[in-house]
């Protein structure tokens, strides 16, 4: 964590800020300070430097173009980079998981990603819209993953990631698994304010930029009510 | 009018009657539907001869083609699918059971616009905004814009009416002619309604730099889009027309956003000769619009109804609503997009200190949402409920697509 407080970057709102994805920095801070943290949220627009000291990058869905472009721009920048090599934690989300990887697909043409997170991203056969659920890869010790997915993309990974989840209900990478991550690099299909459905996610990234084991638990009543109602609407859909 | 055509019609009106008197709907699509099914040109059958506006974009579509109905009404009778059916069954049906009527004032959903300019021609077409709106079902921004240039295009000569606010519409509204092929841009008047929203036009869709914005001016860093002159100006409590005659405009609909709905509609009736000042006072007659703004006294409490249903218009209800308790309902059904995600781009805060109720299918999500905004609430299961737990007095309904016609349906459907 950075000297006085926690700093929380939101990379690009100008471009890669499709649906709600304000969300997860204001969840990520409102958890901080609920602990006592003071926190300090940066938003950064794709003409202005990436501070390569932040403790926390989220990087947010887009369309195809801003995303192409987003995917540039961090490419020249190399803050993330940087940041990453510091040790930083990195979420990214829909559009912004998939330019973490080698490559993406925008408007039908082949992009280089970050090459973050051993991943490829191609086009599937349909567009995956929907609820979203699996469970999480036992070693984070999370809850089911909910959320949900508006994406055209399948995603490929290497053998050096691992999936964040097991799907069970929705398409995530390939209908199989859904998300991934390495070290302290995260990423999912679980669009817009993927943490609102899921604060232990969230707490985990704040475990991870802090290096605390714990954290003081919080009042959930909401979520855990809305991840009840969502988990009832999966399982009555598939029924 | 073709044999065909007038069979059509003829069978499009006894269905919209039937299905208003079975009570299944008020016919504004049924008709239309059967109408084209038996000839799939009736729509452009039925246009035919008549001087047609049509009004597209995100937000305030079926307000403005209300405004407008009621501004070109000077001229005489005036179709208009003023049910907010705003499909081609829609169109279809309000010209089937226009007669001959001159006019027509036409709401057309945005993703619709290429199809209904075809069948219609229309004399004039508005583009009031586009904003991001239920992106699991519909086009991204980027793509409508691109569309409606496409369309536009290709009707060279419509003329446009258009938001000079919205750098998204501003670009779908000037597609370069050809001058070579004798093809000339269409002919474009501007007003200006202000914008609150912003956060789908920071990337210019000609060239991709970034738009810059300074008060109400804003422009592309790498190309020359940029903001064109308005001729049509809110200002104050009126509207300033290209002459710089300012013209008072009492409205009984809220919000500044229906002073800039009114300035639209000032605008396209002056397309067909209808003077500002002869089509103002009209304005005022508009008390509600398919149940948007309606009042209802129930129990003591005096009940208004505002429509909400993405984050530009969620902005504009905060604006509208009275500082008075406030019942917030979602829903996320098909209408509605099954994506509630959107509620992270609205920032609720100007709700604090009012006593705020939450209900609706999908309460829980904004439960969340008004928590990390700390803002109190408190859930409600039913619309009794709600009316129950304020004080007498004002309570403003803000609620989406759904939500809102479940509680229109329990005021027993007012208008």
């Amino acid at each position: 964590m950075s000297t006085e407080s926690l700093r929380i970057v939101w990379i690009y709102p100008d471009l890669l800020s499709t649906y709600g994805d304000r969300g997860n920095a204001l969840i990520l801070a409102r958890r901080a300070r609920q602990r006592g943290m003071p926190v300090e949220v940066v938003e950064v627009r794709s003409d202005q430097q990436l501070p390569a000291t932040a403790d926390i990058y989220l990087v947010g869905g887009g369309e195809d173009g801003p995303q192409a472009l987003g995917a540039q721009r961090l490419l020249a920048d190399g803050g993330l980079h940087r940041a990453v090599a510091q040790g930083s934690v990195v979420f990214g989300v829909c559009a912004g998981y998939q330019l973490l990887g080698t490559s993406f697909f925008a408007k039908g043409v082949q992009c280089r990603g970050l090459e973050l997170l051993d991943l490829r991203s191609d086009r599937g056969p349909s567009r995956a819209v929907g609820e979203l659920a699996g469970d999480i890869d036992p070693r984070l010790g999370l809850p089911p993953l909910t959320g949900f997915e508006n994406h055209g993309g399948r995603t490929h990974l290497g053998p050096e990631v691992s999936p964040l989840a097991r799907v069970t209900a929705g398409i995530g990478n390939d209908g199989a698994t859904e998300g991934a991550w390495r070290g302290k690099l995260l990423g999912t299909y679980s669009h817009g304010p993927a943490l609102a459905r899921n604060p232990a996610l969230a707490d985990l990234l704040l475990r991870w930029a802090t290096g605390a084991h714990q954290l003081p638990p919080l009042d959930d009543t909401w979520s855990d009510r809305l991840r009840n109602e969502r988990r009832s609407a999966v399982a009555a859909a598939r029924a | 009018m073709p044999l065909r055509a007038k069979v059509a019609s003829s069978v499009s009106r006894t269905a919209a009657a039937l299905s208003r008197a079975a009570g299944r709907g008020d016919g504004s699509v049924i008709g239309g539907w059967i109408g084209l099914k038996i000839d799939p040109d009736l729509l452009a059958h039925l246009s035919a001869g008549r001087a047609i506006a049509l009004v597209s974009g995100t937000n305030g579509k079926t307000t403005t083609t209300r405004l407008t109905s009621a501004a070109v009404g000077v001229l005489g009778r005036v179709a208009t699918n003023s049910f907010g059916a705003n499909m081609p069954s829609g169109h279809t049906s309000a010209l089937a059971k226009a007669g001959s009527t001159p006019y027509a004032v036409l709401e057309v959903d945005e993703h619709y616009l290429a199809q209904v300019l075809e069948a219609t021609e229309p004399h004039v077409v508005a583009l009031l905004n586009l904003s991001r709106d239920q992106l699991d079902r519909a086009k991204e921004v980027a793509m409508m814009a691109q569309l409606w240039r496409a369309a536009l295009v290709r009707h060279t000569d419509v003329r446009v009416v258009a938001n000079a606010d919205d750098p998204m519409v501003v670009w779908a509204a000037t597609p370069p002619g050809d001058p070579a092929r004798g093809i000339n841009p269409p002919h474009v008047t501007w007003f200006s309604a202000g914008q609150r929203w912003h956060d789908d036009s920071w990337v210019c869709p000609e060239c991709g730099s970034t738009i810059q914005r300074s008060g109400e001016q804003w422009w592309c860093t790498g190309c020359p889009l940029r903001r064109p002159e308005p001729q049509w100006v809110v200002e104050d409590e009126g509207v300033l027309d290209p002459t710089g005659a300012w013209h008072k405009v009492s409205l009984q609909l809220p919000g500044r956003v229906n002073l800039g709905n009114a300035a639209t509609a000032l605008a396209v009736a002056a397309e067909f000769g209808v003077r500002p000042v002869d089509a103002v006072s009209r304005l005022g007659i508009v008390t509600s619009v398919a149940g948007r703004y309606a009042q209802v006294d129930k129990d003591g409490r005096n009940i208004r109804l505002l429509l909400a249903k993405n984050p530009a218009s969620w902005l504009e209800a905060f604006d509208m609503a009275d500082e008075a308790p406030t019942l917030l309902s979602i829903n996320a059904r098909d209408p509605d997009g099954l994506d509630t995600s959107w509620l992270f781009d609205v920032d609720f805060a100007p709700l604090r200190g009012r006593q705020v109720l939450i209900t609706g299918d999908r309460a829980y999500d904004l439960a969340v949402r008004l928590d990390i905004n700390d803002v109190p609430f408190q859930h409600v299961r039913t619309f009794d409920d709600a009316i129950r737990s304020v004080p007498p007095g004002r309570l403003e309904v803000i609620a989406n697509y759904t939500a809102f016609q479940d509680i229109r349906a329990e005021l027993d459907r007012v208008n």
